[in-house]
């Protein structure tokens, strides 16, 4: 079982933090804290497994990472996952990522802190690897978005209309239409954007 | 009020502070600003205000007032609210709570709904913290949905089942009929969960362990899934690396690990398809030998014949000559579990794992050093014993005891020769010897003892040994026994085995008061060397008075049981010595013998120490009003990041001066520790000094510099000064 998924920056700042065991805040900002300090020390000539710190689980877990350029990715599992498949695992996830956005990079990660979490649900639940296909997850969040889209998404319709509005290219209207002349001008019908 | 902030403009605002405390008051605002907005039970903007929350709730700021708006967003008929409102539930809510059991009705609806994505957050929030009570309601829902012919739930029912079963142990029989055609599916996610499913069933429940064996023959169904997949050829959909569905091959080998287990025709059944993944598969990427891994797991586990288990440790084997370093560590974790097993296999690997030994990697460097203790026999003794003392020679310093100890037990068990023996532990000590654990030293003073031919040699080369260096303690502290006990075999000469050196009575005397006297010398080896020096009383026969002057020196020693060693051998010497009528010496008569620093106030200037490593000349290193304090040096030849700094402080004018206190601060790169001092009256006219021990640990080498601070009582008023000590001499750090 997967104990925890942390995902954080060379500097230790979080960009995803989730935990399949519950822990109070305090402790949660903690295990993030000495899971940063334990991975920073090791060299990248060095195995990719270490020995869980003292505040997440006991002698049973081990943690399990890979550093992609300014992130780490870390996953804290016990003896029923194998070392080697997870490594495999995480190497799923951030190329589904990379599906969904694009050569996805922090910035990805940093701004859709929720849309990284669906796409990581359809990947582990409760702890548990749920799907490993790359193209069923993709298109599975696909067809969320498709149907968060359609009611507005998450910044709520109103904004949305009202910029809408103020795009519109209404062509220009004449002030003075001189009936007296027989020449009408006949305005310009622009096509409308 | 105006709309709430998007996320993505709070987390732009965010990114711009520059400090902790901007950031902090940042997140305040914008906190009030959504407390407020959930007052006014905005439902437009509830979305974006709980998202904003999750973002700053993983910030580590404190969230837990949006919990009731989750439960709003999870009951409401849009999806996006339901998305971020259950997302919120599982991050910012749990059992503990009891808001959590209002959300067990929206599940229940939600469960139920048309639309599966909303019937998957369901199933996932159930999955994720559902409590025992939750799961025992909805346990029903849960089995309906592992029986529906929709893939994208069926698989996320499977392993929402797995929760359940975990809180509600008793439900187990409740999902065995769904589990009847679970396997028969196509879709490769329902397979995989469906088999996480009845792994969970098999450990949690040795009757259905029994069921799954034998009425739903469930291993052949898994063999003949898992041949599909390695025969089935190019899959684009599945395939990671050429192999396909890597993930799916490793549960379901993990589920035969079970089944197998303690069963000779669950095992039997599967032993062609073990063979067949174990030689089949492509090892060039990790997948493949994920894959790997679980077969040799898998076969060491059940009752597989010879033939597969040693293919499996060649496997091993191979992997320890992989170049990906997790690959090694895999194996030697593997090949540690399975060395009590099957020795011999393992055994043909061994020159390949006494190379892991020179390892860069530390975690490999460990298992590496258990395996060969494991593997160390009679036969290969001397060879892996010239390994592994090379090992402990350059090992980093956490290993060093467990190889010394282990060191020690191998030598115990299967040394050819005492000499041997005898030469091995030598060279343990000397080269680790402050490593050793404090229990070897008895146990090695034992061995010594039983060896009877050897106590010439060993004692000569132990003598050797201290003559250079004395700062670590096991060894000097087997020395001094010996030296105590086989003495007179020392200066007579006797040694067989090797040349025999020239030692005079004095010089041994020499050595072990030296050891006495040195401030690296902990109480107990204090405590063998006089013994030792007492014992040779009734072995050497010149130095009989000398002896008795040192140990009378120590009937008034600080350390109780120095002085309580030393004061019960003078009495001995009284009571047993017929021939010198002048026996017992006061202590202040004797000026030539080196007088330990606790003892006396009363001596003059002298320098205190004979110092041990090749003298190093002491420094004023303050002297102003009438005060001056003087530095010697000593440093230890193994260790030489210690410096201890004996500092004495005189007083050339007329009056004592009184509540003297020493203070020292050292650079960053450097550790002080100052012991306590002599006393606090430093005596006029130079009548007597204040000694103290200062111990400098300089681990990058640097130049040593000290800033001192000195407070003392002088005719009748609080004096006070600060200085910098600079002149410290190259040899007292380089």
């Amino acid at each position: 079982m997967i104990q925890a998924i942390l995902v954080f920056n060379n500097h230790g700042k979080p960009r995803l933090v989730r935990f399949y065991q519950r822990f109070p805040e305090e402790i949660q900002q903690q295990i993030v804290r000495e899971t940063f300090h334990l991975v920073l020390k090791r060299d990248d000539n060095i195995c990719n497994f270490l020995e869980g710190g003292s505040l997440i689980g006991g002698s049973d877990y081990k943690l399990i990472y890979r550093h992609y350029a300014t992130l780490y990715f870390v996953f804290c599992v016990d003896s029923s996952e194998s070392e080697l498949g997870i490594l495999d695992l995480i190497q799923v996830f951030v190329e589904t990522l990379d599906k969904c956005f694009e050569n996805v990079c922090e910035l990805d990660l940093i701004f859709h802190m929720d849309k990284v979490h669906y796409i990581l649900q359809e990947v582990v639940m409760g702890g548990m690897v749920l799907e490993t296909n790359m193209n069923e997850i993709v298109a599975q969040m696909d067809a969320q978005s498709r149907l968060e889209k359609s009611e507005g998404g998450l910044s709520a319709a109103p904004a949305r209309a009202v910029s809408a509005v103020k795009n519109i290219n209404l062509p220009e209207i004449p002030r003075n239409i001189n009936i007296g002349d027989l020449n009408i001008k006949v305005p310009n019908l622009s096509q409308f954007v | 009020m105006p709309a709430p902030i998007r996320l993505r403009e709070l987390i732009r605002t965010i990114r711009t502070a520059r400090t902790q405390a901007e950031e902090r008051e940042m997140i305040q605002k914008e906190c009030a600003a959504i407390r407020s907005s959930f007052r006014e039970e905005d439902n437009t903007y509830r979305c974006r205000n709980v998202a904003k929350l999750l973002y700053m709730h993983m910030l580590g700021y404190p969230a837990h007032f949006g919990q009731l708006e989750c439960l709003k967003l999870i009951a409401s008929q849009k999806f996006t609210d339901k998305r971020i409102g259950y997302l919120g539930a599982m991050l910012l809510l749990d059992e503990r709570q009891d808001v959590h059991l209002l959300m067990t009705n929206c599940i229940k609806n939600d469960l139920n709904h048309s639309t599966q994505f909303v019937q998957g957050l369901a199933l996932c929030t159930l999955g994720c913290m559902g409590s025992s009570e939750m799961c025992r309601d909805l346990a029903g829902e849960v089995e309906k949905l592992l029986k529906t012919s929709n893939s994208y739930l069926r698989k996320k029912a499977a392993l929402c089942a797995v929760h359940v079963i975990r809180k509600v142990p008793e439900l187990m029989e409740m999902f065995l009929p769904a589990t009847k055609n679970l396997l028969n599916e196509k879709n490769h996610g329902v397979l995989h969960t469906s088999v996480v499913l009845l792994t969970e069933m098999c450990e949690r429940s040795p009757d259905m362990l029994a069921h799954f064996r034998k009425n739903e023959k469930l291993v052949p169904q898994l063999v003949r899934i898992l041949k599909n997949l390695i025969m089935s050829g190019y899959s684009p959909e599945h395939d990671v690396s050429g192999i396909s569905d890597p993930f799916l091959q490793v549960r379901i080998l993990r589920l035969l690990r079970i089944l197998g287990r303690n069963d000779d025709d669950s095992s039997e059944a599967m032993n062609d398809i073990l063979a067949q993944v174990a030689t089949n598969t492509e090892t060039s990427k990790n997948v493949g030998n994920a894959i790997l891994y679980e077969t040799v797991l898998t076969i060491m586990d059940i009752k597989s014949e010879s033939g597969l288990r040693v293919l499996a440790i060649n496997i091993l084997g191979r992997f320890l000559l992989n170049n990906d370093k997790n690959i090694r560590y895999v194996a030697l974790t593997s090949l540690l579990k399975t060395v009590q097993t099957d020795h011999n296999a393992v055994q043909r690997h061994r020159s390949t794992i006494v190379d892991c030994l020179k390892d860069l990697d530390v975690s490999i460097k460990r298992r590496a050093m258990e395996l060969s203790f494991a593997l160390v026999n009679g036969n290969n003794i001397r060879g892996m014993m010239k390994e592994l003392l090379y090992f402990l020679d350059s090992c980093e310093p956490e290993f060093k005891a467990d190889c010394a100890s282990g060191i020690f037990l191998a030598a115990e068990k299967y040394a050819p020769s005492k000499r041997w023996h005898i030469d091995t532990i030598m060279r343990v000590l000397t080269t680790a010897g402050s490593y050793v654990r404090d229990d070897a030293v008895p146990n090695l003073i034992q061995l010594i003892t039983n060896s009877v031919e050897m106590h010439a040699y060993t004692v000569q080369r132990l003598y050797k040994a201290i003559l250079g260096d004395y700062s670590q303690q096991p060894l000097v502290q087997v020395a001094a026994w010996c030296i105590g006990e086989y003495g007179d075999l020392l200066v007579s000469g006797q040694c067989e085995e090797e040349e025999p050196i020239q030692v005079t009575e004095d010089e041994v005397l020499d050595i072990l008061e030296s050891v006495l006297i040195s401030n690296m010398s902990t109480s107990v080896t204090r405590g063998y060397a006089l013994t030792a020096i007492m014992k040779l009383s009734t072995r050497f026969t010149c130095t009989v008075n000398r002896i008795k002057k040192v140990v009378s020196i120590y009937g008034s020693s600080i350390d109780v049981e120095l002085q309580q060693r030393a004061v019960e051998y003078n009495a001995l010497f009284k009571k047993y010595d017929h021939m010198a009528p002048t026996a017992a010496p006061t202590p202040a008569s004797v000026p030539q013998i080196s007088q330990a620093p606790f003892l006396l106030d009363g001596l003059s200037s002298q320098p205190l120490f004979n110092d041990i490593t090749t003298g190093i000349p002491s420094i004023t290193a303050y002297s102003k009003n009438g005060l001056k304090i003087e530095f010697t040096f000593e440093r230890s030849n193994t260790n030489p990041s210690v410096t201890v700094i004996t500092i004495q402080a005189s007083n050339s004018t007329e009056l004592d001066m009184t509540d003297f206190v020493f203070q020292a601060a050292v650079p960053k790169t450097f550790q002080l520790q100052l012991l306590s001092p002599s006393s606090s009256i430093v005596p006029a006219f130079n009548t007597g000094t204040i000694t103290q021990v200062i111990k400098v640990l300089n681990p990058q080498k640097q130049q040593l510099r000290m800033r001192i601070k000195l407070t003392y009582n002088h005719k009748g008023s609080a004096m006070q000064d600060l200085a910098e000590v600079n002149n410290f001499p190259p040899q007292s750090w380089q």
